[in-house]
């Protein structure tokens, strides 16, 4: 190491919020690691925000509470914040910074990487192909989960968005390959925390995860390299180690406040609520980083838990992030309040991979036109229910009181399962056809007639 | 290199340079010990504010900065069809080669290839007198492009040498123009500043539509070669995919399709298909006559604002060969961010939204970069931009799209609703418009059928009172309108399901030639007038629509395949039999 070169400097001119002014230095370069140590001895680490002639704007990642202006030493190390990784992390659980936080050492390393990653090159992308089974028909047969996805969770404070995830994180299955979760907790509760490693440990994977739990007391700043530890171990696994890797972010919201707090601070002009105009890329160099590459075995999925503000998709944080996911799980209040779990809502959920990944050869002949129909007599429900509102179910047509039937069929039998069961896709495509013929044969358009032959189920 | 100045202020991709000397506005300069590639925006004295296209991380203030003493240009040449580039034409495929899975700093790659020889055969002589934009000779660039090896623009004066038909690098000297003493050599590439639109001799009317096989695109909402089209939709409501589709099959000759700030997997998804399938007009792979630009999410930001310059500039260059050019921009909202997170380093006072307001020049700058034009040689050729639109939360009166609608004339409006059923493309046929109607109609006439415009907005008619119907349907159900209102609505179901919705996954029905197209709009139309009749007589809807022939409508778009169009055209007839028939 050069550290013979590490120049130390004492003294700020200014501290506001987590960020610090520095001047009369040299030779800094941006985005780079800096180590400041306080008074009492203590030492947290920082970023450089912005680097001019003889000066340094840095933010320091553990707050500034206890710092000084005249007393804290700061450190230059001249190159960007880099990780440690090593396939012993999983089984692992370590604060959002990194550091340990189950009592044991920490890991042997096999190489730093820098946590900002690089952008994949596009044409070095495999496209996402074999799908991931979560045992959820809702994903499976609707919205089919692929490897090398990245499908955020739009949820809703309340919303069993957790228990969903943890779910996936159990049930799912990679054929024939080895599979890993790396689970990033930014700002949640130490309850949600609990919950996770809890489930994990009960359903006997904990030795294929590994945890970065910035939890909600930690400074708000260490959120906004949670994710960046989580992924750039996830690259590791994933392209050098072969594993696949599912990546699970919660709560993305977080995240973006953060942002928006250090934004605010450093007096940037705002673009919507208060949200950087960057925001945006930001959000996609966090997302981008899911996939598959050209030669390479393992592939990167990512799940990112987004709460929707007020349950607004509109919001910035799921509408951006909507923009550059593939697709998007919504959870519903209205089927959550009824009691149907997974609240999987059926109109707004979509997975953009699933085309490419559906059908003969690679699930079943039929499940695309059943995933299509079943989505297009779901949508005739709703406007049938919207009418049934204001003129009354009796005085509708006995074709739109069977759609109301398969409605409420399909929410009761085809979207509901119990958190613990684990229906394989074979049995939700059954059970898609087993309410999609409560309608007439002649409304079902969307799939092919030898289909209807095959799979409709007559009934006396 | 010469030095230009020191690095002074490191900003996320803005840098603030200081004691520069002889540096131009918009001069490209490399920054740092690493060379990465920057644009001058701004000069203040001695310092200049440069952004630059490659991450940042690590440059120090001090570190050196080099003039190139040019504006940013991109090479022009046999080459560049088939090649995936990213927003500064660095070729991706070469670096992929050279450094592997993820994109370095600081790569040096030259955008076409040296090694690479191209058979030139000269189409004029020593002796003759040339001007800028002039065709000195061709190569065959591709099976379906024919490149043609034009004089520079600045260039004009006498051939003295025309190099032989031969086989020739793109560096290599292929004539010589001599102007008033002043020799000038041309060679197989040349270089133009991206900022800078080519010159034509004059832009010429638009008349010709650009046929696209999408039915409610070609037959409701047209698009002109020449034109520009604005395809606005929230999340998840098709923009790309309509992209790609029109990208596929679109009759342009050549098609640049700009990937800005968008997935990186969709740019994998095009150019794996793009390698595999068949131009189905002239029997090739798509990929020999489309470039692709990717500037994804996650790369510089700098770098994707310039990446739909670098995308016109590439599309002018094929317009002056005499080509029509589809420039596909996917998405202009992602590129108008760029614009607003540089502009926000810069200091600059924000407007609406944090936008800069030059926001608005800039967007017409560009679209009217797009036209039909008589180029320098004398030949037709076109450039249609087909820009896609991501106003945030689905809102179309934010700034990007309420601003890019006032430089566009054709609007394809993105429905959320229409995507939520899964009814694709989820172009809403209430918000959508095409000026280009007037325009074009004459092709139609001469190539299809006199009669499109009458029925095209005998069409539009009924969804305007299907439009209105369906607010009294809302409130108290179908089943108490009167039976001609019925078929109102009933015809514009059928409509949506058979002429509208269109499956890009399915192999017939991801494509239908204007011929197709008008042989459905007027089976649909043959049967809403025959069920008229009978619905006067008292024969109630549910009657019709057991018919076997109504089933052979609503799956006509699946059926008839392009080579059965003649079994096609006797349907209306068909249709009107059996509805006779029912009458009596």
């Amino acid at each position: 190491m050069s550290d013979y070169r590490l120049r130390e400097y004492t003294g700020f001119e200014e501290i506001v919020g987590p960020i610090f002014l520095i001047r009369n230095i040299h030779n800094v370069g941006y985005n780079e690691l800096v180590e400041i140590t306080d008074e009492k001895g203590r030492t947290r680490i920082g970023i450089t925000l912005e680097v001019g002639k003889e000066f340094a704007v840095v933010e320091a990642l553990g707050g500034t509470s206890g710092f000084s202006l005249r007393n804290c030493r700061v450190k230059f190390k001249e190159r960007p914040l880099s990780i440690g990784v090593s396939e012993d992390m999983l089984g692992r659980v370590f604060d959002g910074l990194g550091n340990p936080l189950d009592g044991m050492p920490k890991p042997v390393y096999e190489h730093a990487m820098n946590v900002n990653g690089l952008p994949i090159n596009p044409t070095a992308r495999d496209y996402p192909k074999n799908i991931i089974e979560t045992g959820i028909s809702a994903i499976d047969v609707m919205n089919t989960l692929v490897r090398g996805q990245k499908l955020p969770v739009f949820s809703g404070s309340g919303l069993p968005h957790d228990l969903l995830a943890t779910q996936i994180a159990r049930q799912a299955k990679v054929a024939d390959e080895r599979f890993c979760v790396i689970f990033a907790a930014m700002g949640v509760k130490y309850d949600t925390a609990q919950f996770f490693m809890r489930s994990f440990r009960e359903s006997g994977v904990l030795e294929r995860v590994a945890m970065f739990l910035s939890l909600a007391d930690s400074p708000s700043i260490e959120r906004l390299l949670t994710p960046r530890l989580a992924l750039t171990c996830a690259e590791f696994l994933a392209f050098e180690k072969d594993l696949h890797v599912l990546v699970i972010m919660t709560d993305m919201a977080n995240y973006c406040e953060a942002l928006r707090e250090l934004s605010t601070i450093r007096g940037e002009i705002p673009a919507r609520k208060g949200y950087p105009g960057y925001l945006y890329s930001e959000l996609a160099g966090l997302y981008e980083r899911a996939g598959m590459v050209r030669g390479k075995r393992g592939s990167i999925t990512q799940l990112p838990i987004v709460t929707m503000p007020n349950d607004d998709i509109t919001h910035p944080i799921p509408d951006l992030t909507g923009y550059i996911t593939e697709g998007q799980i919504v959870l519903e209040r209205e089927l959550n309040n009824r009691g149907i779990y997974p609240p999987i809502a059926g109109l707004p959920s979509l997975s953009r991979l699933m085309k490419d990944n559906i059908g003969s050869g690679m699930t079943r002949s039929d499940h695309p036109s059943l995933a299509s129909q079943l989505f297009a007599c779901y949508a005739h429900v709703k406007d049938i229910r919207a009418l049934a509102s204001i003129i009354g179910e009796e005085e509708l047509s006995p074709l739109d009181r069977r759609y109301l039937r398969f409605g409420d069929e399909f929410e009761r039998r085809f979207l509901s399962q119990d958190p613990a069961q684990r229906r394989d896709l074979e049995e939700g495509l059954t059970l898609g056809w087993d309410v999609l013929s409560l309608l007439p044969p002649d409304e079902l358009v969307r799939v092919k007639e030898e289909e209807i032959k095959m799979h409709y189920k007559k009934r006396t | 290199m010469l030095v230009a100045g020191k690095v002074f202020r490191v900003s996320g991709p803005v840098v603030e340079v200081e004691g520069v000397r002889g540096v131009r506005m918009l001069d490209m300069v490399e920054v740092g010990r690493e060379h990465l590639i920057g644009e001058v925006v701004r000069l203040k004295g001695e310092h200049a504010f440069v952004q630059v296209y490659e991450d940042t991380t690590s440059l120090k203030a001090g570190d050196p900065v080099y003039s190139t003493d040019a504006p940013l240009s991109v090479e022009l040449g046999p080459g560049l069809i088939g090649t995936i580039y990213d927003g500064i034409q660095r070729p991706l495929e070469v670096i992929y080669e050279q450094e592997g899975i993820f994109i370095q700093r600081g790569m040096r790659t030259r955008p076409l290839s040296r090694e690479k020889k191209w058979s030139f055969l000269p189409k004029r002589k020593s002796g003759d007198r040339i001007s800028g934009g002039e065709v000195i000779g061709e190569v065959q660039e591709t099976s379906l492009i024919l490149h043609k090896v034009l004089c520079p623009p600045e260039v004009r004066g006498t051939l003295i040498w025309v190099a032989d038909a031969g086989e020739y690098h793109i560096d290599e000297k292929i004539a010589v123009v001599e102007e008033a003493g002043e020799s000038r050599e041309v060679f197989l590439h040349q270089r133009w500043p991206v900022r800078n639109p080519r010159p034509i001799k004059a832009k010429r009317p638009i008349e010709v539509p650009l046929l696209t096989g999408q039915r409610i695109i070609d037959t409701l909402f047209p698009v002109a070669k020449g034109g520009c089209v604005a395809v606005p939709g929230g999340f998840g409501t098709g923009k790309t995919v309509t992209q790609h589709q029109i990208a596929k099959w679109s009759d342009a000759d050549v098609v640049v399709f700009v990937g800005c700030g968008e997935r990186g997997n969709e740019m994998t998804d095009v150019l794996m298909n793009f390698a595999k399938l068949i131009d189905p007009r002239t029997q090739k792979p798509l990929l020999e006559r489309t470039i692709f630009i990717a500037n994804t999410s996650n790369m510089p930001v700098a770098a994707r604002e310039a990446s739909i310059y670098t995308g016109i500039t590439l599309a002018e260059y094929y317009r002056d060969m005499g080509y029509h050019v589809a420039l596909m921009g996917d998405s202009t909202s992602r590129w108008a961010e760029a614009l607003r997170e540089l502009s926000g380093r810069l200091e600059e006072m924000p407007l609406e939204e944090g936008f800069p307001a030059y926001l608005p020049s800039r967007l017409a700058a560009f679209y009217e970069r797009a036209g039909n034009a008589e180029t320098m040689s004398g030949e037709r050729g076109s450039i249609t931009i087909i820009a896609s639109v991501s106003p945030p939360g689905g809102d179309f009166s934010e700034p990007v799209t309420s601003h890019t609608k006032r430089f566009v004339r054709c609007f394809w409006a993105l429905d959320k609703d229409l995507a939520n059923a899964r009814h694709y493309p989820a172009i809403s046929w209430t918000s959508s418009y095409s000026e280009y109607i007037d325009d074009i109609k004459g092709w139609w006439f001469a190539h299809v059928d006199r009669e499109w415009v009458a029925l095209r907005y005998l069409v539009m008619d009924l969804f305007q009172q299907e439009e209105r119907l369906s607010q009294v349907v809302k409130l108290v159900g179908p089943d108490v309108l009167p039976q001609k209102q019925r078929l109102v609505l009933e015809t514009c179901a059928l409509f949506k399901n058979a002429f509208l919705q269109q499956s890009a996954y399915d192999a017939v029905d991801t494509y239908a030639s204007p011929k197709k197209q008008f042989l459905m709009l007027k089976t649909i139309l043959e049967f809403y007038q025959q069920a008229g009749k009978l619905v006067q007589q008292g024969i109630s809807i549910e009657e019709l629509r057991i018919l076997p022939v109504y089933k052979d409508m609503i799956r006509m778009r699946f059926k008839y395949t392009e080579e059965m169009l003649e079994e096609l055209a006797r349907l209306p007839q068909r249709v009107r039999q059996s509805l006779e028939e029912l009458s009596f």
